[in-house]
């Protein structure tokens, strides 16, 4: 949708926070879906729950929707108890990773039909929808049925349909992924874009950690149904919390480390023969986990006696266009990492020098 | 703290329910008659005939107040019981509590007092020693009566909603409370009532040694072919020829469903067609046929008597007969499921059997064939299921070979007109049929290895190897001939004096039954045929509407809600599948004769025995369209703010249009073309065709009976048509895949 035909319209925000308090969901008594989570979204914030699948992240947002009930725990909306509440009485909407566009309604009944449950006149319920329709960029569609419109289009149209309800919180299960790759690009910033203007409150389910980054205030990593770390985008890539994390969000390479001293919250790391000077996320002295991204450690041709370098052979080299990925051998085990210098690529074999960048690496706490 | 926002929406709502059914309630207390009217269910002669102070038309409160039923009294009570909640703040603990008292206690009081008090006063003795005789008797539940125990039955739903069950959602309580409540009153009390009856004696004491005597009697278990030339028990004929015509049609259905898939044969769709026969034939009409071609005066019969000189000889009558037509007749049943089963194993695991370096034969024996497997098993016992319950066929054709459901018909009609001999019976039959439908389930109702899943799945079946081939095209075609001939021999038969004697061409039969005449009054129907005729279609297209509407909203239940028990909800609806014809016909005499569900002689009873026993069609139906609708449409409409209620109505109910019709189409066929239950429930006033017909065949009336067959046939083909053309062929073809009743 292009933002020029954007108009503030008449749909305003009623943006809410969330909060979950020691929210538990089990399915029997075997299947612990979510186990104990708290958590506290912001009003007018975009939240994403990201984590592999079966997580826990998409039953999370299904809890907020009311669509499945909290076994034990309490959730809050704006302050409100509704832990009891079915979908039908919260002031929640959803878009559907399906989009679940009713096939029989043409654009504009589907974008009425929540207006019209909750009792709006029919011509004001009209007179919203066009509203809404402008806003996703879909003026003069609503005489066409979903299946008349391309993926993308009806995407847009499942975003009006639960923008024009006003809800205190909208929120979204994995909403690109049936869209392909370009499209994507355009539709998450398009949905940000939407969140910032109307300042709504959203929560936002992804496995992919590329959108996450992309569209959020704030992610809520999630593992084995329980909250690995949260945080903003930076501070997830940047600090990662656990291994867990490190490797979820972008590429880790994670080795073993040693920290000989600890002086002012500045620790100094021996990394094989590399000595480092990081930030030492309250760790003491003793053995500890470096995460180092891929695109933090460089390679180069080996000269004998180089210092702060490890010793490696290039095991495996890829030319992926942009960059080229190199499996270097060490004595810390196989290290993955990316160069940009396509123009140069290093031989299979060949031995190198393996340099860790000053600023990238981070030291892991101890994981609990 | 005030209370939370949910308990104010929770009894909101339920007040909201609860308002619409007190209302009903008053209405069913204060102004609809109280009692079954005897000029039936849909006259509203008693509107101008002494309503409402004449205490056959009066309102229970009339009858309250002129001091007739004074036991009714009592029924305000929980009636207005609500009140008490309504319109205020309240507790939601409270407000359900007081729902639940009420519904309960009123619906406990209203049948309690609708046994205790029937047609000859109180009915048990101690019952008149406690209160003395009493002066007044009751009859039936009419319209109030039916009314009130709907309100009843909705408060106590809503107050179990109030309480957070499902979510609190008042709906969907209700709809499983009124579900369970229709199955336990017409499924499973008159079957209960059917086993009480079978442990009284004929004085109606108690007796487990009559039960005990009559259920080892040597005429249901005698062994006695084994030894001598006598015939065996019932039990094992029936075992026996259900064990024959369950692993015949099986074989033949397999045979159908390879020729129309596997081998290449261009006119498969045609093979498809012949699906639809079984549907649109009642089912002793193949019986008929038969008795054309093979009996005493049949045409096959003379024809080799006199090329060979022999005696023509009454061989068909008996266990041949009954086997040939039973074949006929499910064979097509059986290639409805096979032909699923082959189509659903996934070609590409085939393809990659051969890639793989197997030979044709080596797949099909390795691979195609133990994944058909259970597919096999399941037509087996739906074969078994549908012999033991056929009633048609054995009544025209059985000759000295009785079976259980033939007998059970003759132990309530016949001479012996013992009521707990039948109940025996029906229960012999019943265990049958209940092992089988329990082991289908058990074994074969979670293990699917349908491998196709849905999509991306290209590639197409490969052919049958030769030597499979060929004996499938022979005995493929042997049956269709023979089919054609049946079906061409009905359609001749119903055009010839009389058969066997005098072959000359005749429209007499038709002219018999389905004359037109014209008189001073307009149109009139002359033939014998009209009355029965009309009747069934009144009934058929009652019942049609009222099986879509139950069996789609226990679809509904069964596929979108989870709630505890589901399983048990879900044996229970699907129950009637196994119960035959006759033991519904049996058990709905012993259990509706009487105060207060006294339907014998009426059109209802008739109407709701269809609805339940058509009930598993409108069920599968609805499921199978429902499973393919996302879940996530109805969760979007949640979340836009739309209750169950309306979701059902603006997003389900319109998507399942096509399975809606399927149904509709379906329940109304099968109406048209039931015999077994059918039989038991007619009356003067409300005969159905079917039961027209064998009484024709009865007094050997053949060429009356074959007309109004085929004009059925023809009918029911119309109707089907017509839905053809309504919604499509392709969404047709599922609802009609799963015929699941019985005899």
């Amino acid at each position: 949708m292009t933002l020029d035909n954007m108009t503030q319209g008449e749909i305003k925000t009623r943006a809410a926070s969330v909060e979950f308090k020691s929210v538990t969901k089990r399915y029997g008594t075997e299947v612990t879906a979510v186990d104990d989570v708290s958590l506290h979204v912001e009003a007018g914030e975009l939240v994403t729950l990201l984590g592999p699948s079966g997580c826990g992240k998409t039953t999370t947002l299904r809890m907020i929707a009311g669509l499945e009930m909290a076994t034990e725990g309490k959730i809050l909306i704006g302050g409100s108890d509704v832990t009891q509440l079915p979908a039908t009485d919260r002031d929640v909407s959803m878009v559907f990773q399906s989009y679940a566009l009713f096939p029989h309604m043409t654009v504009l009944e589907n974008v009425c039909y929540g207006l019209r449950a909750s009792g709006k006149k029919k011509k004001q319920s009209v007179e919203l929808a066009e509203h809404g329709l402008d806003l996703v960029g879909l003026a003069g569609y609503g005489s066409r049925l979903p299946s008349e419109l391309s993926g993308g289009q009806q995407q847009r149209v499942a975003v009006a349909r639960a923008l024009v309800l006003e809800p205190q919180v909208l929120l979204f299960d994995e909403p690109l992924s049936n869209l392909d790759a370009k499209l994507r690009r355009q539709v998450r910033e398009d949905i940000r874009d939407i969140q910032q203007r109307l300042s709504l409150t959203v929560v936002y389910v992804t496995h992919d950690q590329e959108e996450a980054l992309a569209v959020s205030d704030r992610i809520i990593v999630m593992k084995n149904a329980m909250i690995a770390q949260v945080g903003s985008p930076r501070e997830l890539y940047e600090q990662p919390a656990s291994e867990f994390v490190a490797d979820f969000i972008g590429e880790a390479n994670i080795v073993e480390a040693q920290i000989s001293a600890v002086h002012e919250g500045l620790a100094t790391v021996h990394v094989g023969d590399v000595t480092l000077n990081l930030d030492s996320r309250g760790l003491a002295a003793g053995s500890a986990k470096l995460a180092v991204r891929p695109n933090r450690i460089f390679i180069e041709p080996h000269h004998p006696g180089s210092a702060d370098a490890l010793v490696g052979s290039v095991l495996k080299a890829t030319y992926v266009g942009d960059r080229i990925e190199y499996k270097v051998a060490t004595d810390l085990g196989a290290l993955f990492c990316t160069s940009e210098a396509t123009d140069r690529q290093v031989v299979e074999g060949s031995e190198v020098a393996v340099r860790f960048d000053d600023v990238g690496p981070v030291l892991l706490p101890h994981s609990a | 703290m005030s209370a939370p926002v949910s308990d104010v929406l929770a009894t909101r709502r339920g007040s909201r329910v609860v308002i619409l059914w007190l209302f009903i309630g008053l209405l069913g207390y204060f102004v609809l008659p109280w009692y079954m009217l005897e000029d039936g269910f849909f006259s509203f002669e008693w509107l101008f005939d002494g309503y409402p102070f004449d205490s056959d038309y009066a309102p229970g409160a009339f009858l309250v107040y002129q001091g007739e039923k004074i036991w009714l009294t009592p029924l305000i009570l929980p009636l207005l019981l609500p009140l008490v909640v309504l319109g205020r703040k309240t507790d939601r603990r409270f407000f359900s509590t007081v729902l639940i008292v009420a519904g309960v206690s009123g619906f406990f009081y209203l049948f309690a007092q609708g046994f205790a008090i029937g047609i000859r006063g109180f009915n048990a003795e101690w019952m008149t020693a406690l209160f003395g005789e009493l002066g007044d008797r009751q009859f039936g539940f009419g319209y109030g009566a039916v009314l009130l125990a709907c309100t009843f039955l909705f408060y106590l739903t809503t107050g179990i909603a109030a309480r957070g069950y499902i979510n609190g959602d008042v709906f969907v309580v209700g709809a499983i409370g009124f579900i369970i409540s229709i199955v336990a009153i017409f499924i499973f009390f008159p079957i209960a009532q059917m086993l009480s009856s079978a442990l009284h004696d004929n004085d109606g004491a108690y007796s487990l040694s009559v039960f005990v005597e009559k259920f080892s009697e040597n005429k249901i278990w005698g062994l006695a072919c084994l030894t001598e030339n006598r015939g065996c028990g019932v039990a094992w004929n029936s075992l026996f020829l259900a064990v024959i015509v369950g692993a015949t049609t099986t074989l033949l259905g397999l045979v159908f469903a390879l020729v129309a898939t596997r081998s290449g044969f261009r006119y498969g769709n045609w093979l498809r067609a012949l699906t639809v026969l079984p549907i649109i034939t009642p089912p002793f009409v193949i019986g008929l046929a038969i008795i054309l071609l093979f009996g005493l005066s049949g045409t096959v019969t003379q024809w080799v008597a006199g090329a060979l000189d022999l005696q023509p000889s009454r061989w068909v009558y008996g266990l041949p007969g009954i086997m040939i037509a039973q074949m006929l007749s499910f064979t097509p049943i059986a290639f409805l499921v096979l032909i699923g089963v082959v189509e659903g194993v996934s070609p590409s695991m085939e393809e990659a059997s051969q890639t793989l370096r197997a030979s044709r034969w080596y797949t099909f024996k390795t691979v195609t064939f133990p994944l058909i497997r259970p597919g096999l098993a399941n037509a087996f016992l739906l074969g078994f299921i549908e012999s033991m319950a056929d009633f048609g066929n054995p009544l025209v054709l059985g000759g000295n070979y009785d079976v259980l459901s033939t007998e059970i018909f003759f132990a309530i009609v016949g001479a012996q007109n013992d009521q707990g001999r039948a109940a025996v019976l029906a229960i012999v039959l019943l265990l049958f049929t209940l092992t089988a439908f329990y082991a289908q389930r058990r074994w074969l109702g979670k293990k699917s290895y349908i491998t196709k899943t849905g999509k991306g799945d290209g590639g197409s079946h490969s052919l049958m190897p030769k030597r499979i081939m060929y004996p499938c095209y022979a005995i493929a075609s042997i049956w269709v001939v023979f089919t054609v001939t049946v079906y061409g021999m009905i359609i001749y038969g119903g055009f010839v004096e009389t058969w066997g004697l005098n072959h000359t061409l005749t429209l007499k039969h038709y002219i018999t039954t389905f004359a037109i005449g014209f008189n001073e009054f307009g149109i009139h129907f002359k033939g014998t045929a009209w009355d029965s005729f009309f009747t069934t279609l009144k009934i058929a297209a009652t019942a049609a509407p009222l099986t879509a509407i139950v069996g789609l909203i226990t679809a509904y239940l069964l596929v979108r809600q989870q709630f505890r028990g589901k399983d048990w909800f879900e044996f229970g609806t699907m129950l009637s599948f196994a119960i035959p014809g006759t033991v519904v016909g049996v058990s709905y005499i012993l259990a509706f004769n009487v105060p207060p569900l006294e339907l014998t002689g009426t059109g209802i009873i008739l109407i709701i025995s269809f609805v339940f026993r058509n009930m598993p069609v409108g069920v599968r139906a609805g499921i199978a369209s429902m499973s393919q609708l996302d879940k996530s449409l109805d969760e979007a409409s949640l979340t836009l703010g739309a209750n169950t209620w309306r979701t059902f109505r603006k997003v389900i109910l319109p998507l399942m249009r096509p399975a809606i019709l399927a149904a509709l189409v379906f329940s109304f066929v099968r109406a048209m073309t039931a015999i077994s239950a059918v039989i038991f429930l007619v009356s003067a006033e409300y005969n159905m065709a079917t039961s027209y017909i064998i009484g024709r065949v009865e007094n050997n009336d053949y060429g009356i009976a074959i007309a109004y067959s085929t004009t059925l046939i023809f009918v029911m083909l119309a109707a089907i048509l017509l839905f053809q053309l309504l919604v499509g062929r392709n969404q047709t073809s599922r609802p009609f895949q799963t015929r699941t009743n019985v005899g």
